[in-house]
């Protein structure tokens, strides 16, 4: 098993938050996994993103210049990432603040409304989690219950009230992606 | 008993025929601080760390456990040396071009953290080691072969005056300048050094001790007439008394 | 599980959980980045092992006060990235000279100069060649993976103590602030290889000691060179290699630390291709691991050195195989950020010359 993704939006969007989640709860399912944050030049044009990499054996490079998935959480990341996916990737679009047209046809999509549906949860901020729950939905690299259990870890002990929400936030876009793969 | 002992010499000088030159004064600061040292009961807790310049050989005379800094690093050092032995006495021993110059930020520093060592600081006004030039303490007029038609303080500044420095920094528990010039002062000199160390001792905060003191081979004169350019252009210009003493409540 | 639980952190984490695992008691610090985990980190945890944390007004000052720390004989470290260390060097230089065990970690980060914050190898001859002035070396050790950083750093301390000399962790802004799972333990008993019987903390019942660089008798200096250059010669058995895929290779890459892992996932990707090529990644870069290298010369390999600089370990590589072998050399720009695809063109290039 191999599975890398560049999770991208602005900042305040929380990709960071999620990337650690992810890598996290690949971790607690007993792979290899890594997480780096962008670093240096790449940070310029507004965007905030991460790599996260989980595989069955050790990892080599946690830097992927041509990514198998995307989590996309805003139109310049799109822009920006969606020419470095491989043929066949795939990605997750937030259909709240990225224009699904612009999805290409040799990679498959799947969009997802996250603020939306966040909203409709009580806060747009858990869109990141919708997102996440999607992607996991989507590539089947971790289980979500794994995800879940994993909030515990990720999420501050000050904001420890929020984790039943972000869960139900996760099972959200995982929901909105199973209808999809139907 | 035919001869009587009347001043020898405390155990912790090693016996041997020092390398200054004539009427230079780091044999009578040495002397002071094994002295008060030995007075102290510190001689076996007790961690030297030398400096770069004509005190390099301090070890040589001191029979204490020692650790030779680089050039103005001995606050940095002895700082290191306390952190890792609270409970031994640690003090450095600089002159004017080590620590007023390199070593500026270090023993600014240093006092300002309030570490819990000591500092001799023997003040002769030029760099002795390595051949009379120029100190941040070099008097303005005051020839050096670095300034050889004297010291301009257009060009080069006025000298230092460390111990104001030192004495206005808040980690700083006691800061005195002393003279080497007269038997007076010398005996004033050892009370500023007790002073200082118990500071140490006590866990009360750093303690500095300035002593202006005497190059004649530098400064081109005979031991006296040196002993004598302290008095008359030295002190005047480096005031003598206690800059502070967190133990006098509303004195500085 | 028998194994202990594996914990997600930094590489800074895992450096600063390394240093007190291995028993470090004394850190000395200045804010720089991308090392600035490592003294945040320390700066509370330090108090809780009774150990010492000071900021220090400069990478100068920090330096001197783990030679000092080092000369009272306690495990003490400081950590900087590449201008930091490179004002470090005065007092690593007087640490070499003296015979003082300490550990200086560089967060390698691009230069000359100001540079950038991003990651770079540039400071590898630094590094590898002494870094300050006179004759001497230190022991370096790289880590690619986080928790190597971890390993690496109980390694480091218990190497300084074995030699009574600096030892220095070279790892990088890509090691530093990438998080892997680590799995923490903790060495048996600091073992300080005799330091009660050199270390100064005061003179009780014993002979008073001295701590020195200086060396002004007749022929002392010689003879003190002469001493640290046999040691040099002891410390050539600590040389550490990692080799993956080279015993049918036919091109051997060298690269060290994150360059090295990230070279991995080209290998990897060349060989499910049918590309006969292989990755030897020195982890120990003085004492450099030139037998390993000699070996595979002595077998017709040919050799392709990647970095992220402008050509410097590629010296090492071809010092090992002098006389048999060469080596090529892909430099990647610092200031450019490396990814496996980087190296694809330039391995298949040198595969098929």
């Amino acid at each position: 098993m191999y599975q890398d993704v560049i999770i991208a939006g602005f900042g305040g969007q929380g990709v960071m938050l999620i990337g650690n989640l992810l890598a996290y709860a690949g971790m607690e399912a007993g792979s290899e996994v890594t997480y780096i944050p962008v670093y240096g030049p790449e940070m310029r044009g507004g965007t905030a993103n991460c790599t996260v990499v989980i595989s069955s054996e050790d990892i080599g490079s946690p830097i992927i210049q041509s990514p198998k998935s995307l989590i996309i959480m805003n139109q310049p990341s799109l822009d920006k990432f969606q020419p470095k996916l491989v043929d066949g990737g795939v990605q997750i679009l937030n259909s709240s603040l990225v224009d699904p047209e612009k999805a290409e046809d040799r990679v498959t999509t799947y969009t997802v409304p996250a603020n939306e549906i966040a909203d409709g949860l009580g806060n747009t901020r858990m869109a990141n989690m919708v997102a996440l729950g999607a992607y996991v939905q989507a590539t089947g690299c971790v289980p979500l219950e794994q995800v879940k259990k994993s909030l515990s870890s990720v999420i501050s002990s000050r904001y420890s009230h929020l984790i039943p929400k972000n869960a139900e936030a996760l099972q959200a876009g995982a929901d909105h992606v199973a209808a999809q793969m139907k | 008993m035919s001869e009587k002992l009347v001043f020898d010499a405390p155990e912790i000088m090693i016996d041997r025929p020092t390398h200054y030159c004539p009427g230079c004064h780091h044999g009578v600061a040495h002397r002071l601080v094994g002295e008060v040292l030995t007075e102290m009961g510190l001689v076996d807790d007790t961690l030297c760390v030398g400096s770069i310049g004509c005190s390099v050989f301090i070890y040589n005379y001191l029979d204490v456990d020692a650790v030779e800094a680089p050039h103005g690093r001995a606050p940095a050092v002895a700082t290191g040396l306390k952190r890792a032995h609270k409970d031994k006495f640690v003090f450095t021993y600089q002159g004017d071009g080590d620590l007023a110059s390199i070593g500026l930020a270090e023993i600014v520093h240093a006092a300002n953290r309030g570490e819990k060592i000591s500092v001799v600081f023997v003040n002769n006004t030029v760099y002795g080691m390595t051949g009379g030039q120029m100190a941040p303490t070099t008097l303005v007029g005051q020839k050096s072969t670095t300034c050889p038609d004297g010291r301009c303080a257009d060009e080069h500044g006025q000298a230092i005056r460390m111990s104001e420095i030192i004495g206005g920094l808040g980690g700083t528990a006691y800061c005195e300048r002393v003279s080497l010039d007269s038997v007076k002062n010398i005996r004033r000199a050892k009370k500023a050094l007790r002073k200082a160390f118990e500071m140490q001792i006590n866990g009360t905060g750093f303690g500095f001790v300035e002593m202006l003191s005497a190059c004649p081979t530098n400064w081109k004169m005979d031991p006296v007439s040196a002993n004598t350019r302290i008095t008359e252009e030295m002190i005047p210009y480096f005031p003598l008394g206690v800059f502070k003493d967190v133990t006098k409540d509303g004195e500085e | 599980m028998s194994k202990t639980k594996r914990i997600f952190i930094k590489g800074n984490e895992a450096i600063s959980r390394g240093a007190l695992a291995a028993g470090c008691t004394c850190y000395f610090g200045y804010p720089i980045t991308p090392q600035n985990d490592i003294p945040e980190f320390l700066s509370t945890k330090m108090a809780t092992v009774n150990g010492e944390f000071v900021q220090a007004e400069s990478e100068v000052a920090a330096a001197n006060m783990l030679l000092g720390a080092a000369a009272g004989g306690v495990r003490a470290m400081t950590t900087s990235s590449s201008p930091g260390v490179s004002l470090m060097q005065e007092a690593i230089s007087y640490m070499a000279g003296s015979e003082l065990p300490g550990v200086i970690v560089n967060v390698n980060r691009g230069g000359p100069g100001l540079g950038d914050i991003g990651s770079s190898q540039g400071d590898y001859f630094q590094s590898t060649r002494g870094g300050g002035h006179g004759d001497y070396r230190t022991l370096v050790l790289a880590p690619g993976t986080c928790q190597e950083a971890y390993d690496m750093m109980i390694e480091a301390f218990d190497l300084a103590f074995k030699y009574r000399n600096p030892v220095l962790v070279l790892a990088d802004a890509i090691v530093g602030q990438m998080k892997e799972p680590v799995t923490p333990w903790e060495p048996k008993a600091a073992d300080n290889h005799g330091a009660e019987d050199w270390c100064i903390d005061g003179a009780q019942g014993r002979e008073k000691r001295l701590l020195k660089s200086l060396f002004l008798e007749d022929g002392a200096l010689a003879g003190q060179n002469r001493n640290l250059q046999s040691k040099y010669e002891a410390m050539q058995a600590e040389a550490r290699a990692d080799v993956f895929e080279c015993d049918d290779a036919d091109l051997v890459v060298v690269a060290f630390g994150s360059i090295g892992r990230i070279v991995k996932s080209t290998v990897r990707r060349l060989r499910s291709e049918g590309k006969k090529v292989g990755l030897v990644r020195p982890l120990t870069l003085y004492p450099f691991p030139s037998e390993v290298l000699r070996d595979l010369a002595k077998q017709g390999k040919r050799f392709l050195t990647i970095e992220q600089n402008c050509g410097q370990m590629v010296d090492d590589v071809r010092l090992s195989v002098r006389g048999i072998a060469d080596s090529e050399f892909h430099g990647h720009m610092p200031g450019d950020l490396p990814g496996s695809d980087d190296f694809i063109a330039p391995i298949i290039k040198h595969l098929e010359d």
